[in-house]
């Protein structure tokens, strides 16, 4: 018997059209748990380096996380993973929703699809039957339209399908996959499983999946559930409200958006728009989200409210959440939030990334001003912010003209169009875009995530301790109280000798050291959220949240009947987070690779930053090029892994490779 | 005639502030495994959130009484402009459709109110207080059952005669004695 995992696999194969349920192997759980930590395992064995992103021998998986589908709240994250096309490295896209727990009561915790099929099709899972079906009448189709087309054909208002809409088919790199209210959307899965020539995936289940010591489990979701109320009741105080409560950023139940409008760099992550916010925007913002509004809405089991069902005049209805409702107006300079309620729809039905894409077509109107793109790459674009942009975003998704430039994101297309455009592909970090996001002082915390984490996105890497100092000793006493979440209690003397200005405050404090535990805790968290599919607004995105690593392993050892610790589990997401680095080495990826956009932040340390990149790499076991270490990876089980980078001269004399003797000269 | 008091048992369904997570059919499914939260299937949940997110339609039905046939007809509501499904609202298990039914075995649901807990198992795991426990007492007449005799003898005199019922009524008695 399996607990709380289904213990299968569903294997296909798009050119032969076969397709077998794999039972898995029991002991990856206590070594890598499930979701993103097995996730990289399967890629680690069968993705070689020499695998390209479009090649057959690519594969796209999508996972379940291991406890979703149990009586967890707000578990129920896919975690899909795949080389990216966009930087040739690990993609893990994730998204909420309802697919990933259908899929485990379908009787399954991944799909995997390898090779290409010859033409567009769509599958579908219902229990153990699972069918490849023709799906060339939904070619060109919208991501959303897809998914109710497919339901109404197949006669199952219950299924859920995660879909592409023409992004994906044209191996657009911000592709999306989009499932209801939620998308897959980083680093451009979207692409491959339009490369793959799969439209999409339906899955409906009714099977039973069972836990090891369920009253237990119940018993810690209890202790869960009164804390979820409690933080719902009481917002923190002394932080901005989006910081103050539990969930991903309610960005569709708040509409004061002061902050996020006036601090964040719009356009292509280019300028701050003080005084942005006045009382006539609050006013016509407050009207437009409220009218837009039709009901608050969540993901599977989860009570929080991060999303929303939108009935925009006479836009086809569809759901929000979270960012998009600021990145396409804001990107575009557009002060009527009127605009982004209409182009994010259509952005959805196309299927792209709601961070990226934005950005991209920013960066393609400051080339048009800075004269590096011409009249011609433009011929037929509207001149006003709002139809260029939508001009923009329909010849994106088609590859039409520069479209086809744009597509490949920033920096590719920075390459292509050169002239000087380079300069502008200024907000990336390993090709991929980031956040509109620039700021004034250092900040080492921040430094280290932006540079080292494996997802490539900050948002999925900070979280749990505070983003800024507070102000006065009085708040920081307040908030370390009940600090319950702390791995250690040491954290809680970090915070309170945190200070805005003076000697402790960035970029010198926390110290190297101090930034090197904050980050790993953090990075910890949402390394245990991906493999067990927590939403990291329960977890480890948000300040004081009810799932932390004093509870995560009570919930995993009563629902798998594998008895866990809080070392055991510290360990187990060390050893995914090793292999997770060592398949990016692999590919190439080195410390040359590991640094934020030159502009992040105006006032920067060059000597400081190396050392506090030495400091990081030594306290994770790592040599000075970010390589785990031979002794790192023997530690955590990992010999295959040292053996194989040393096979192939990544890793020399088990410690230091030849490049790194270079860097200490 | 004497009083009797009779415990109402209702859930409130504020339909409205639903948000749709159906954190209530996982909870239903695991308390009603055997034993209890060994195993979790929605599909085995005597509480199904009827769902259609596009046409906001988020409604908790719980599943009732079981039904041998089907109605002679069947109802469809649109309410406010939307159109709920057939027979959206009835909570009979009937062999008209598939809900509240075993998946594998398809025998039939019955919510029971999660009899021995201090409140529904779903009413619990709600926290957008969308379902609401009430308990209340209420006095009724002890003479529904006798009233209910009497039709039935009613019905059967028309129907055999008076003649016949007496003969059946002492044969059982007899039988009875025997016995």
């Amino acid at each position: 018997m399996r607990y709380a995992e289904t213990g299968c696999n569903l294997e296909i194969d798009l050119v032969t059209g076969n397709i077998e349920r794999i039972e898995t192997n029991p002991e990856y759980l206590e070594l890598f748990l499930g979701g993103l930590g097995t996730n990289v395992k399967e890629l680690w064995d069968r993705v070689p380096p020499e695998t390209k992103p479009f090649d057959p021998e690519n594969l796209l998986i999508f996972a379940a996380g291991l406890l979703c589908g149990t009586p967890a709240f707000s578990c129920n994250r896919t975690v899909v993973s795949t080389v990216s096309p966009q930087n040739e490295l690990l993609a893990y896209p994730m998204m909420g929703g309802f697919w990933a727990a259908e899929l485990k009561y379908a009787g399954y915790d991944k799909v995997i699809l390898r090779n290409k099929s010859p033409n567009l099709v769509y599958i579908w899972i219902n229990n153990d039957k699972v069918e490849i079906r023709d799906a060339s009448h939904l070619q060109g189709k919208g991501a959303l339209e897809t998914q109710e087309l497919i339901k109404a054909e197949l006669k199952q208002p219950n299924a859920h399908v995660a879909a592409i809409g023409l992004a994906g088919e044209n191996r657009v790199f911000t592709a999306s996959i989009e499932q209801g209210r939620s998308s897959c959307s980083r680093l451009g899965g979207g692409a491959v499983m339009g490369d793959k020539r799969v439209k999409a995936i339906a899955v409906r289940g009714t099977k039973d999946i069972y836990l090891a010591r369920g009253t237990e489990f119940m018993e810690h979701m209890k202790e869960i559930k009164n804390y979820i109320n409690f933080r719902n009741e009481n917002p923190l105080p002394g932080v901005m409200t989006i910081l103050s409560g539990i969930g991903s950023p309610q960005e569709m139940k708040h509409t004061d958006e002061k902050w996020h409008t006036e601090n964040f760099a719009w356009g292509n992550a280019r300028t701050r728009r003080k005084g942005f916010w006045t009382e006539e925007i609050e006013k016509s913002w407050t009207e437009t989200q409220l009218s837009a509004i039709k009901r608050l809405i969540s993901c599977f089991n989860c009570p929080q409210q991060c999303g929303a069902l939108i009935s925009y005049k006479d836009v086809p209805r569809y759901m929000m959440k979270c960012f998009s409702k600021l990145t396409y107006a804001m990107g575009a300079y557009v002060d009527d939030l009127d605009f982004s309620f209409k182009i994010v729809q259509k952005a959805q039905e196309y299927g792209v990334d709601a961070f990226s894409t934005p950005q991209i077509m920013a960066f393609a109107v400051e080339l048009k001003e800075a004269g590096i793109l011409t009249d011609k790459d433009f011929a037929g674009c509207p001149s006003d912010n709002q139809g260029r942009f939508h001009w923009l975003l329909d010849r994106i998704v088609r590859r039409e003209g520069i479209g086809d430039l744009l597509a490949d994101g920033t920096y590719y297309a920075a390459q292509r169009i050169g002239g000087g455009a380079e300069k502008f592909a200024h907000n990336t970090i390993k090709k991929h875009e980031q956040l509109p996001l620039k700021l004034g002082m250092m900040d080492p915390l921040y430094y280290l995530m932006y540079s080292t984490n494996e997802k490539i996105s900050i948002t999925q890497v900070e979280g749990n301790f505070p983003q800024a100092a507070f102000p006065t000793k009085e708040a920081r006493e307040e908030f370390i109280k009940d600090w319950i979440q702390v791995p250690d209690n040491r954290f809680k003397q970090y915070l309170l000798e945190w200070e805005p200005r003076g000697e402790n405050a960035n970029p010198y404090f926390p110290t190297p050291e101090m930034s090197c535990e904050i980050v790993d805790w953090m990075e910890m968290l949402h390394n245990i959220d991906d493999a067990l599919g927590f939403c990291a607004g329960m977890g480890s995105f948000c300040l004081k949240p009810p799932y932390h690593i004093h509870n995560y392993p009570k919930l995993i050892s009563a629902a798998t009947g594998m008895d866990i610790d809080e070392a055991g589990l510290r360990k187990t997401v060390r050893r995914s987070r090793n292999l997770h680095r060592a398949f990016n080495i692999r590919r190439g990826m080195r410390r040359a690779d590991e640094k934020p956009p030159d502009d992040h932040w105006k006032r920067r340390f060059p000597e400081y930053e190396e050392s506090l990149l030495d400091t990081y790499y030594e306290f994770k076991g790592w040599n000075q090029e970010g390589i785990p270490t031979k002794e790192t990876l023997l530690e955590l089980d990992l010999g295959y892994v040292a053996e194989d980078l040393e096979q192939r001269g990544i890793l020399k004399d088990g410690q230091n490779t030849e490049e790194n003797q270079n860097h200490q000269n | 005639m004497a009083k009797i008091r009779k415990k109402i048992k209702t859930i409130k369904i504020k339909a409205d502030q639903c948000n749709g997570c159906r954190a209530c059919e996982v909870v239903c499914s695991a308390f009603h495994a055997s034993p209890p939260y060994s195993s979790v299937n929605p599909a085995r949940s005597r509480i199904r959130v009827i769902r259609y997110p596009l046409d906001d339609i988020w409604v908790p039905v719980f599943a009732g009484e079981y039904a041998f046939a089907e109605c002679m007809g069947r109802d469809k509501y649109v309410i406010d402009g939307k159109e709920y499904e057939e027979c959206a609202f009835c909570r009979a298990v009937c062999p008209s459709r598939d809900v509240f039914k075993e998946p594998d075995s398809g025998l039939p649901l019955r919510c029971d109110m999660c009899e021995g807990e201090d409140q529904p198992l779903c009413v619990q795991q709600c926290l957008n207080d969308v379902l609401i426990f009430e308990e209340r007492e209420e006095e009724v007449e002890e003479q529904a059952y006798p009233q209910e005799l009497e039709v039935s003898v009613d019905t059967l005199v028309d129907k055999y005669g008076l003649d016949k019922l007496y003969d059946v009524v002492a044969r059982r008695a007899m039988l009875d004695k025997a016995s």
